[in-house]
């Protein structure tokens, strides 16, 4: 069974290989020239007040570092989506959709050896690429990823364009455990894939048509993908929790001049180095969040400086405080491994339902 | 008589509607059966239940003696050759065989080797390019290499034109009289079954209208024609399966064990697919005849 498995799996097989190859090649051809850069342009010698260092070394590399840099942060997030469609959502239902499952199922191999095999062999497989592509994708990344927690978690670049002194191309890094980064590194991909493809299979054993599997996998694994950063990840760990009081010194005013708005900027660098911000607010001393300015602060254009140190004292009479909320950078690989225990039990779930309901029929 | 097949009250329903009901049968070992029957009669049904391929929604389904599909060895006892003989389009025929072999332990290679030898396939083609002969013929060395005790096959010539019909049912009986396999084969070619059949199951709504050998079958039908007759006034032993009047003339189709000696009547025998038509035409009310049905009560 896992001859024939491996035999049916193989066309797909070459095609993930051929591409691990071709992103192997990419990134093993430029990793060194970043990290020699890393070296040599200080960052990773530096002890302390790095920052400075940290974002010189992230301007200073090239076009093709932003676009492998984006485009592998596209692959993690790809990957497992199409591990789902074009590994998971067929194995079974082309069985259904070309009537082979007689043939299948009649040969002297029970239907619960038959599923267990496939899913169990294509499913490895996905988990094996999806953490070889990982462990490439963040060791090529790691001093980016470095010299953006010691920028202070994300840098804005605005590259000068060689003609003028108009700005060019705007380019970012993130931390690595900002969401948007969160899910392409460490061992968060294997989680995804297993679950990935355990979800294609699912749809394929429930549908029984492969296309119509494939869509209902992407819905869903996007669904997924877009509600546990949001919603799940910032509680997978207690948050941590920050506050400090406004004073007049510490807060500054700004002031939307199309809508005539007045609102409060916090001083706002509560939140240790590298940490994910899940919430920055102002609260009153009761603990609710502040949301109704004082009458001092109906501010026009005509109010002046007077009418800002008005506003601010009326502010800081009132005793408000700013409170964070944030997950420090230290809970990355706690985070990881919990997100991933998550992934890989809600796949093993898919599978027993995949068992399941591919025996029903028989029993 | 111990039955490759027995079923009692099977039923087999999707959603709402029953493809297979109250069916009670039992078919017999060491034969080639032939299982006939109208459109919707649940045969395919009931050859997908006997293959574990389904799950009946009551009663029960022996197949061997043992339930269907149980595990590895009740699976590798039986063969099965499914409706329009589905292959893997994007495998050639050498991966048929090396699948054959892969999933089988008792998997005769030899056998398969010799077989595709003889059909003149080309080992290198994909099964997608075949002709449906051809993919028949596959699917059938498929099904005999993993050495059965049974062989189901489902409709397997309903697609084929009659040459390769008749090469399919001719490397069929090869085989059974090469290794003594028991083989129910659904079918509504009754011709073709005439030519291989020594049993014969008429289904007709789940229900067995008539079942038996074919031989005793033919000789037990008689067509008795002659002036025009009451039919109720027939002799105890004489049951009538169809009958038509004109004016002048009767024509009935009785089955009887005893010789028909009225003098009135002009007896003739009844082909086989008079006989299967007889018998499955609704028209023909014809009261379950207990034993010898084949019925397991």
């Amino acid at each position: 069974m896992i001859r024939l498995t491996w035999h049916q799996f193989r066309p797909q097989a070459i095609v993930a290989a051929g591409a691990l190859i071709v992103m192997a090649i990419l990134l093993a051809a430029t990793g060194p020239g970043l990290g020699h850069g890393y070296t040599s342009s200080g960052v990773s010698a530096c002890h302390a007040n790095c920052a400075t260092i940290a974002s010189s070394f992230i301007d200073s590399l090239g076009s093709f570092d932003h676009l492998l840099y984006f485009a592998s942060i596209a692959l993690m997030y790809l990957a497992p989506a199409l591990m789902g469609l074009f590994w998971g959502a067929p194995l079974i239902a082309r069985e259904f959709e070309a009537g082979t499952y007689p043939i299948a199922w009649t040969q002297s191999v029970t239907r619960l050896r038959w599923t267990l095999v496939k899913l169990g062999l294509v499913g490895l497989v996905a988990v094996a690429t999806a953490g070889l592509l990982s462990l490439m994708v963040t060791w090529w990344a790691s001093p980016i990823d470095h010299a953006a927690s010691l920028a202070g978690g994300s840098v804005q670049v605005a590259q000068q364009s060689a003609a003028g002194g108009r700005a060019g191309a705007t380019w970012f890094v993130l931390d690595r455990i900002a969401p948007v980064i969160f899910a392409t590194r460490g061992v968060a991909p294997l989680g995804y894939a297993a679950f990935a493809f355990a979800l294609g299979v699912t749809a394929g054993v429930l549908l029984r048509r492969a296309v119509p599997a494939m869509a209902v996998t992407l819905a869903v694994f996007i669904a997924i993908q877009v509600v546990v950063p949001n919603l799940v990840r910032p509680h997978l760990l207690p948050p941590a929790h920050a506050t400090a009081s406004l004073s007049a010194q510490n807060l500054s005013l700004s002031r939307n001049a199309a809508s005539g708005q007045t609102s409060i900027q916090p001083p706002g660098n509560l939140a240790p180095q590298g940490a994910w911000v899940l919430s920055d607010i102002i609260i009153t001393p009761s603990g609710a969040q502040f949301t109704a300015l004082p009458q001092a602060c109906t501010l026009t254009p005509a109010s002046g400086p007077a009418g800002v140190l008005d506003c601010k004292d009326a502010l800081a009479a009132m005793h408000l405080r700013e409170s964070v909320t944030y997950q420090p950078a230290s809970r990355f690989w706690p985070l990881q491994w919990i997100e991933t225990g998550i992934y890989l039990l809600l796949a093993a779930g898919l599978g027993w339902a995949c068992v399941w309901q591919v025996r029903r029929r028989a029993r | 008589m111990s039955a490759v097949i027995e079923a009692n009250g099977l039923g087999m329903r999707y959603r709402r509607t029953w493809a297979l009901r109250d069916c009670t049968l039992a078919i017999p070992h060491g034969r080639v059966v032939g299982l006939v029957g109208p459109n919707g009669a649940g045969k395919t049904t009931l050859l997908h239940l006997a293959t574990g391929l389904l799950a009946p929604a009551c009663g029960t389904i022996s197949v061997l003696g043992e339930h269907p599909a149980a595990g590895p060895a009740e699976l590798a006892r039986v063969g099965f050759v499914a409706q329009e003989a589905p292959v893997y389009a994007r495998m050639t025929v050498a991966d048929h065989l090396r699948l054959g072999a892969w999933l089988n332990p008792a998997w005769d290679d030899e056998l398969a080797q010799r077989r595709i030898g003889q059909l003149d396939l080309d080992t290198k083609q994909r099964a997608g390019s075949l002709s449906g002969g051809q993919r028949a013929q596959l699917a059938l060395t498929l099904a005999l290499a993993k050495r059965p005790e049974l062989l189901l096959l489902d409709e397997p010539v309903a697609s084929l034109d009659p040459l390769a019909r008749r090469e399919f049912l001719r490397g069929l009986m090869e085989a059974v009289a090469e290794h003594g396999i028991s083989v129910v084969l659904s079918s509504h070619l009754v011709a073709d079954l005439g030519r291989v059949c020594d049993y014969l199951v008429v289904l007709v709504a789940s229900r067995v209208r008539v079942a038996g050998e074919v031989s005793d079958l033919l000789a037990s039908h008689r067509r008795l024609s002659g002036p025009r007759r009451d039919p109720a006034t027939l002799p105890a032993g004489q049951q009538v399966i169809e009958e038509s009047h004109t004016v002048k003339q009767t024509v009935l189709l009785v089955r009887t064990d005893e010789p028909v000696l009225d003098p009135a009547w002009t007896v003739t025998p009844v082909s086989l697919e008079d006989l299967v038509l007889a018998y499955i035409n609704p028209a023909n009310d014809i009261p379950a005849r207990g034993p010898q049905l084949g019925v397991v009560s």
